[in-house]
């Protein structure tokens, strides 16, 4: 029987489908820097949520994928909070919107 | 054959002249005597020169004109010009003319321009004339020829406007220029139709091809040929582009004499000539040209007969004279268009340096009162044969010429031209109109060239008591070659003698190996007997009674002063003013023309189009989307994020679609 | 069973999800992302990824929020003040997001047997268990050197070399994190 196989493999991928976009509508939609890391570790926790649904399928290698995932979310985080700790000692601030250097 | 070799070096001569003069003309106190051997010099040099090209020609007559290549100038595929001379009966003859009366004129120069401050630029500008000219007659194809041509349009405007200072003179010689551009552009676009049907611009090979590759009578050969002619208009004088002739008396005399009579004014004759078997292959535009050249002969005879500026007189007869060289080629008879060239260049040369004689004296005259009058203005001559008896005595040779009285040269010319118009006449009637034309203008004419005459030396003297002490004939250097020219009008014509005078028509003979090409399709078959000796009579008796008519009107009233003359009314005034002709151009052609560059093309293509929309506008477009550009840049995360996320979704419909 | 425990969690993740989202302050945002973690960890289980669900829970929840808290804590930004876009950006947001939801739903409908097919690119159907045969290897090779095993072994054999570089991928981390949060280089 072939859905015994991976019987949530459906769910599990439209599960996933709506988290990235509530990820991308929280990086829309907020002008906290924090919030916008958080909504993107959440964008980042879908798509792990993918690689273990297809792994049912493809063998161990989907799991060791999102370990490497999370390694890379980590020291993605360590730095980026580490960017966001530097610009608030000038800014006193961490709204998004008045962080505009780059404007040309 | 041998002679034929150095003919470059008849261009050569002036050409070294212009260089020297030039750089003496570019000295600060510049060495009149050294200009005044060098100038002559080399005219006399050249035309020792083509007196030895012409007399080897003589020696054996050859079918075949001799081509003395240079180098080859543009070697372009197809086209092959060379920069080569053309030695046939018909440009020895032209050599001879051109450099004989040049080197009279050049030494009558040396007399008359002997106080002017420009002499040396004076003697450089006509060096480089003749050099031009020479080219001109001399070229064996059409580019080489329009290098001369353009070339004396250039030295006209040059020694038109030598007094520069005066801004009429200026003008004048713009005048001259620009009309002479108009006819280029003619010429310009005729070789280009000739080198696309007969894929030659050479001479000898056009009159080769022409008659097989074209067809006569047809479309295109009709076109070449009047675009040729506008050429002609432009360069001699002819209706419509004949105005600037007069203009150009501003010039010195001398100047008049060789450039505005003798030589190039006859350019276009020549090249008619040159290009005979086209002319005599298109029936419509020789019709045109003998025409143009009637009507010319008829209309400038008309203005002369109310002119009082001596220059001016002997300008429209100039323009008159050349019309009916035009009547002669557009007739067929090309020998006689040249053989009336060459006593043409023979009389007129006489009557503008007999003019620049009388001129220079009534300069002498006034200039010594210091009073301000008109030294050119016939009402203020009168009387100077007893002042000036040479020159009179010449000038009324050159006058009894030009009316055709026999046994003087402009008689036998004039008289061939009209009869060669009358015998096209039984080919195509229009012809018989044309000779009326040209007969009722040997009247007119006659009486203009009487009017001068008596204006000038007979009855009492206007010039004023003072000034008539100071009157006295020219120096020998400006009379001797008055006294040349005045035997060559007198004997002139045996050059081309007719048959009822016991000759036989030499030059007719001698150009026949140049015209047999235009006579394969359109011969002129002279009147004889009966028909011929009444033409003949008609023309002596119309010229002699012009003179009489032109003599008596003169003296039957009192001449005023130019400065106490009243105004002239009606039809005399018409005349005076030319018919009106510069101002009709004027109103019709300049000004629409400018207000056309002014205002659309400047104002409107140039700075609207070209500097606003194109340049300025291309620079706005370029700043517009920059600064559409620079809204992308707000520097501001969030707005990336969208742009990003936009451009993943388009990604992403595009690959799973 | 197990269908049923999934959408109990897959609602919770979802809730937890979308108060993240619209929380007011950071702190109440990160906590709600742990929430939705933790429930994630749950689903993994339920999908056969158990070392997955521990590792999630030890190391994200554990590890990368607590930072995340500290961080909050010591910006010490105050009051807990909205910092929502404006109307403009909602309206984008719920366009884009929109787009994007329903172009990922189509994920939903995908089995075992349709996967398969498309991956075979056959008109029809063919059979998952001959062409994923990895997954049943995967599942057999669970059983027989426990779940850790299972995953440790291409860990460490087929996928050695991205491992010792997420290594030096951490060091820099590190090193950058330290020089860019310091008061005075």
């Amino acid at each position: 029987m072939t859905g015994g196989m991976a019987p949530l493999l459906g769910p599990a991928l439209g599960l996933s489908a709506i988290l990235f976009s509530l990820g991308v509508a929280g990086v829309l939609l907020r002008r906290n820097a924090i919030v916008l890391f958080v909504c993107i570790e959440l964008m980042l926790n879908a798509v792990n949520l993918t690689f273990v649904a297809l792994a049912q399928l493809h063998g161990a290698s989907g799991q060791v994928m999102v370990f490497f995932v999370m390694t890379v979310a980590a020291a993605e985080a360590a730095v980026g909070l580490a960017i966001i700790l530097a610009i608030f000692r000038h800014k006193q601030s961490v709204d998004l919107q008045n962080i505009n250097l780059l404007r040309g | 054959m041998i002679a034929s070799q150095w003919v470059w070096l008849a261009v050569a001569l002036p050409l070294a002249g212009f260089l020297v003069n030039g750089a003496l003309a570019l000295r600060r106190a510049p060495a009149k005597l050294a200009v005044s051997i060098v100038g002559p010099g080399v005219l006399l040099g050249a035309f020792a020169v083509s007196l030895g090209v012409f007399l080897g020609l003589l020696g054996q007559p050859p079918h075949e004109p001799h081509i003395v290549p240079l180098w080859p100038w543009m070697p372009a595929g197809a086209l092959e010009v060379d920069l080569a001379f053309q030695v046939d009966q018909l440009s020895a003859v032209m050599l001879l003319m051109v450099t004989g009366v040049g080197s009279l004129i050049h030494l009558f120069s040396v007399g008359y321009m002997k106080e002017d401050p420009g002499y040396a630029r004076y003697f450089a500008y006509l060096n480089l004339f003749v050099v031009c000219m020479l080219v001109l007659v001399l070229g064996s194809n059409f580019p080489v020829l329009f290098i001369g041509w353009e070339g004396v349009g250039l030295c006209s405007y040059l020694l038109i406007g030598f007094w520069f200072t005066d801004k009429a003179n200026a003008d004048a010689g713009l005048k001259a220029f620009i009309m002479n551009r108009i006819g280029d552009f003619g010429v310009l676009v005729a070789m280009v139709f000739l080198w696309r049907e007969l894929g030659t611009l050479d001479f000898v090979q056009i009159a080769g091809r022409a008659p097989e590759m074209l067809e006569p009578g047809g479309t295109v050969v009709t076109l070449i040929t009047l675009l040729i002619f506008l050429g002609c208009t432009g360069k001699s004088a002819q209706i419509p582009l004949y105005t600037w002739l007069p203009d150009a008396m501003a010039g010195p005399t001398p100047v008049s004499a060789l450039i505005h009579a003798a030589t190039m004014v006859t350019a276009g004759v020549y090249l008619v000539v040159r290009t005979n078997v086209l002319f005599a292959m298109a029936p419509l535009s020789s019709a045109v040209v003998a025409g143009i050249g009637a009507v010319t002969a008829l209309f400038a005879a008309t203005i002369a007969l109310r002119q009082y500026d001596i220059k001016k007189v002997l300008a429209y007869s100039t323009v008159s004279q050349l019309g009916y060289m035009f009547l002669a080629v557009g007739s067929a008879a090309f020998a006689g268009g040249i053989f009336h060239l060459v006593t043409h260049a023979f009389f007129k040369a006489l009557l503008f340096l007999g003019a620049g004689s009388v001129i220079h004296a009534m300069h002498h005259a006034y200039h010594a009162t210091h009073s301000h009058q008109d030294a050119q203005d016939m009402r203020n001559m009168g009387g100077l044969r007893q002042h000036m008896p040479v020159t009179f005595w010449l000038m009324s040779i050159a006058t009894l010429a030009i009316a055709g009285i026999p046994p003087l040269s402009g008689f036998f010319s004039k008289d061939e031209i009209l009869a060669s118009a009358f015998a096209r006449g039984a080919e195509m009637p229009v012809f018989y109109l044309y000779y009326a034309f040209g007969v009722v203008a040997v009247l007119l004419t006659a009486f203009y060239m009487a009017r001068l005459i008596t204006m000038t030396f007979l009855g009492e003297n206007r010039t004023g008591a003072e000034e008539s002490r100071h009157l006295h004939e020219a120096p020998w250097i400006m009379t001797g070659p008055l006294l040349v020219l005045g035997v060559l009008s007198l004997i002139g014509g045996a050059i081309n003698l007719p048959t009822f005078a016991g000759g036989h028509h030499a030059l007719e003979e001698r150009l026949e190996p140049v015209t047999a090409p235009g006579a394969a399709f359109a011969r002129v078959e002279l009147p004889h007997g009966a028909t011929e000796l009444l033409l003949v009579g008609g023309a002596i008796l119309i010229g002699v009674v012009g003179l009489v008519l032109g003599y008596r009107a003169t003296l039957a009233r009192r001449i005023p002063t130019a400065s106490e003359a009243p105004e002239d009314t009606g039809l005399a005034r018409v005349l005076n003013r030319k018919y009106y002709v510069d101002e009709i151009y004027d109103a019709a052609i300049v000004r629409p023309l400018v207000w056309l560059s002014r205002v659309v093309l400047w104002k409107g293509v140039d700075q609207g189009v070209v500097d606003g929309a194109a340049v300025n506008g291309t620079a706005k477009l370029s700043r517009g989307l920059g600064w559409l550009g620079s809204r992308l840049q707000t520097g501001q995360v969030g707005v990336y994020v969208v742009l990003f996320l936009v451009g993943a979704l388009w990604i992403l419909r595009a690959v799973t679609r | 069973m197990t269908e049923a425990v999934f959408y109990v969690f897959a609602a919770c993740t979802v809730v937890t999800a979308s108060m993240c989202i619209l929380s007011r302050s950071a702190m109440s945002a990160v906590l709600w992302l742990t929430a939705t973690m933790l429930s994630l960890a749950a689903i993994y289980v339920l999908l056969g990824a158990e070392f997955v669900a521990a590792i999630q829970v030890l190391v994200y929840a554990g590890a990368v929020m607590v930072l995340f808290l500290f961080v909050v804590m010591l910006l010490n930004l105050g009051h807990a003040t909205s910092d929502m876009r404006g109307p403009a950006a909602v309206a984008t947001t719920i366009v884009i997001a929109g787009l994007l939801a329903i172009q990922l739903f189509a994920l939903w409908r995908y089995s075992p047997d349709r996967l398969a097919a498309e991956v075979a690119q056959a008109p029809q159907l063919s059979d998952p268990a001959t062409l994923f045969a990895a997954g049943q290897i995967a599942r057999e090779e669970a059983v027989a050197r426990g779940v850790v095993g299972a995953v440790a072994a291409p860990l460490f054999q087929v996928y050695l070399v991205p491992f010792e570089i997420t290594s030096i991928l951490l060091l820099a981390a590190i090193v950058g994190a330290v020089v860019l949060a310091k008061r005075r280089i």
